[in-house]
């Protein structure tokens, strides 16, 4: 009885491991409506930049087979509005924020890390690594060893939270780029971003998203998401990973537990049941009471792999 | 009102030419409904394809606790949703958006819908006909089949001009044919449009032209319909700059002079 379910992620202590994928969440205010932010860990907001951005014309998503893809080209207000705005009404509500922060160059994340110092209430932030960097020719931050201790290095240097990269499993090696943020001072990874893809109307002949590819999300991806955190965990046993990619339900919740996670996001699941993070994490209580787990720490990378 | 999610009973699934007609028992969104607003409905429960639809609600019962959308069943969803028979469950998020703006003194107003979307205004021209307004319509379709006729408009509304695009009911021609004639007899104070995007665009020229303002309810893929994922943007000139809104909790329903067409 009275499962423990609080965490602690690179320092920052939250209730419990259920917290929510940056840009499938907004900040909470329009999930408010469904669900008691109080019951999750945190609540991770979606990406900000320096400066305010417009983002890409329409079309920006697409329904696939389990998934979705979106392309929706980093639209928000800017640092200093979301600072104001979002994470003041966040605090003011005693509920946990995680900010994310991107930008095309590294001082863009330094600024942005910069205006969120001393924040009520935020108590992490995740640098969005799957920006282009326009110092890099265009190419994701997250795709280069090099370019994420780059990046890394400075926000560590600029922040006063914990900070988590989040990576893209569009990469060779997840595990050698794991190790360069966290030898650059991460206090731990969020895997996986969406993974890139396209869609194509066979009647029209056009790409279904305005930029040609976008990201692809849902449970379409959770495997992939599972086996990254499960790679890079073997690797890098006492990193915190905050793992997401197709969370819909408390057994996916488990599954990447099992394989390596600390805290799980639930991300795309939100579209289309906005109560899904509440039920998930009042899930996971009861899944641990009826499977007799006193806390999480007894399965974390306990998946067993026989043969 | 704060929109709710719930499972909802079908009370009745009819025909209306091709569209189907879905009313569905759900009380506390049929007291809460305002035209213009919309539900967004899971398809094919526990399939892959995973995002609800949106639909906008035609009608709400709030004596009898009931909301009912109009559709044209075309795509997969659309499909699912046209199969659904009596007693038959389905979940809905709702209601959604904003609707129209029918705050003002009551006057004279002009509706113009097309194909379906005609459902939404003929719950518009109950709720501005209840207020003491003077309603009149243009509605139209490709052709008579996909006309949606309503006993509902015809009561609420003191003259309707009929028009398709093969000429097999009403005047041959395009809705936006009768509007400046309709403009320039009633001098209504506002243009409410719905249908596809392109008859939209064409509604806002016709009314800006007339220089009567719009109110137009749009629509946009949308893949949460609650306002978090930012896919359902509109374009729209606001104060000199180019804002992205979202449909769902901006909208749906737009001035049409302020839209910046694509």
């Amino acid at each position: 009885m009275g499962v423990d379910l609080a965490i602690t992620l690179g320092g920052a202590r939250l209730a419990n491991p259920i917290v929510t994928a940056s840009g499938c969440f907004g900040s909470g205010k329009e999930m408010s409506r469904f669900v008691d932010l109080r019951s999750l860990g945190a609540v991770v907001c979606k990406t900000v930049t320096p400066e305010p951005r417009l983002g890409i014309s329409p079309p920006r998503g697409a329904e696939t087979a389990s998934g979705m893809l979106n392309a929706i080209g980093l639209q928000n207000p800017g640092v200093a509005a979301f600072r104001e705005g979002d994470l003041v009404w966040l605090a003011e509500r005693n509920v946990p924020a995680i900010a994310s922060v991107g930008g095309h160059s590294v001082a863009d994340y330094v600024r942005c890390i910069e205006a969120l110092r001393g924040a009520a209430g935020l108590v992490a932030i995740e640098l969005n690594l799957s920006c282009p960097n326009l110092e890099d020719r265009g190419f994701m931050f997250a795709l280069s060893a090099e370019r994420t201790a780059e990046v890394t290095a400075a926000a560590r240097a600029a922040s006063d939270v914990p900070v988590f990269c989040k990576l893209s499993p569009d990469v060779t090696d997840i595990v050698a780029i794991a190790e360069a943020a966290t030898g650059a001072g991460a206090d731990g990874l969020s895997l996986i971003n969406t993974t890139l893809g396209m869609a194509i109307d066979p009647l029209t002949f056009r790409a279904k998203l305005s930029t040609g590819t976008g990201g692809l999300s849902g449970p379409a991806i959770k495997p992939i998401a599972v086996r990254c955190i499960w790679q890079v965990h073997r690797a890098l046993p006492h990193v915190p990973i905050i793992g997401m990619g197709g969370i819909a339900g408390v057994e996916d919740a488990v599954e990447m537990i099992l394989a390596g996670a600390t805290a799980v996001a639930v991300g795309t699941a939100n579209f289309y049941d906005p109560t899904a993070t509440e039920t998930i994490a009042r899930a996971l209580a009861d899944f641990c009471e009826a499977h007799g787990i006193a806390a999480l720490d007894e399965i974390r990378g306990q998946v067993k792999i026989e043969g | 009102m704060n929109p709710v999610i719930r499972l909802a009973p079908v009370v009745s699934a009819s025909r209306f030419g091709a569209y189907r007609e879905l009313t569905i028992e759900a009380p506390e969104m049929a007291a809460g409904a305002r035209p213009g607003q919309f539900l967004n409905i899971c398809i094919q429960p526990g399939g892959a394809h995973l995002l609800r639809r949106p639909f906008s609600i035609a009608r709400a019962d709030r004596d009898g606790g009931t909301v009912s959308i109009v559709f044209d069943p075309i795509g997969l969803g659309t499909q699912w949703l046209g199969a659904r028979e009596k007693a038959d469950i389905v979940d809905v998020v709702g209601p959604l958006g904003h609707g129209f703006d029918v705050t003002a003194d009551p006057g004279v107003d002009l509706l113009v819908g097309g194909g379906y979307g005609t459902a939404a205004l003929a719950f518009l021209a109950a709720e501005l006909e209840a207020r003491g307004g003077e309603v009149h319509a243009i509605v139209g379709a490709r052709s008579r089949a996909r006309l949606y006729e309503d006993t509902i408009l015809d009561e609420s509304c003191a003259s309707i001009a009929v028009v398709t695009d093969d000429g097999t009911a009403g005047v041959q021609g395009l809705v936006t044919d009768p509007m400046p004639e309709m403009i320039k007899r009633f001098a209504p104070r506002v243009v409410f449009g719905c249908g596809p995007m392109a008859m939209l665009r064409a509604m806002a020229a016709v009314a800006a032209e007339a220089g009567v303002p719009s109110q137009l309810a749009v629509e946009e893929f949308m893949a949460c319909g609650v306002g978090v994922c930012w896919t359902c943007i509109l374009p729209v000139r606001a104060n000199g700059s180019l804002k992205h809104l979202r449909s769902c909790t901006d909208g749906p329903v737009f001035d049409g002079e302020a839209i910046a067409w694509a």
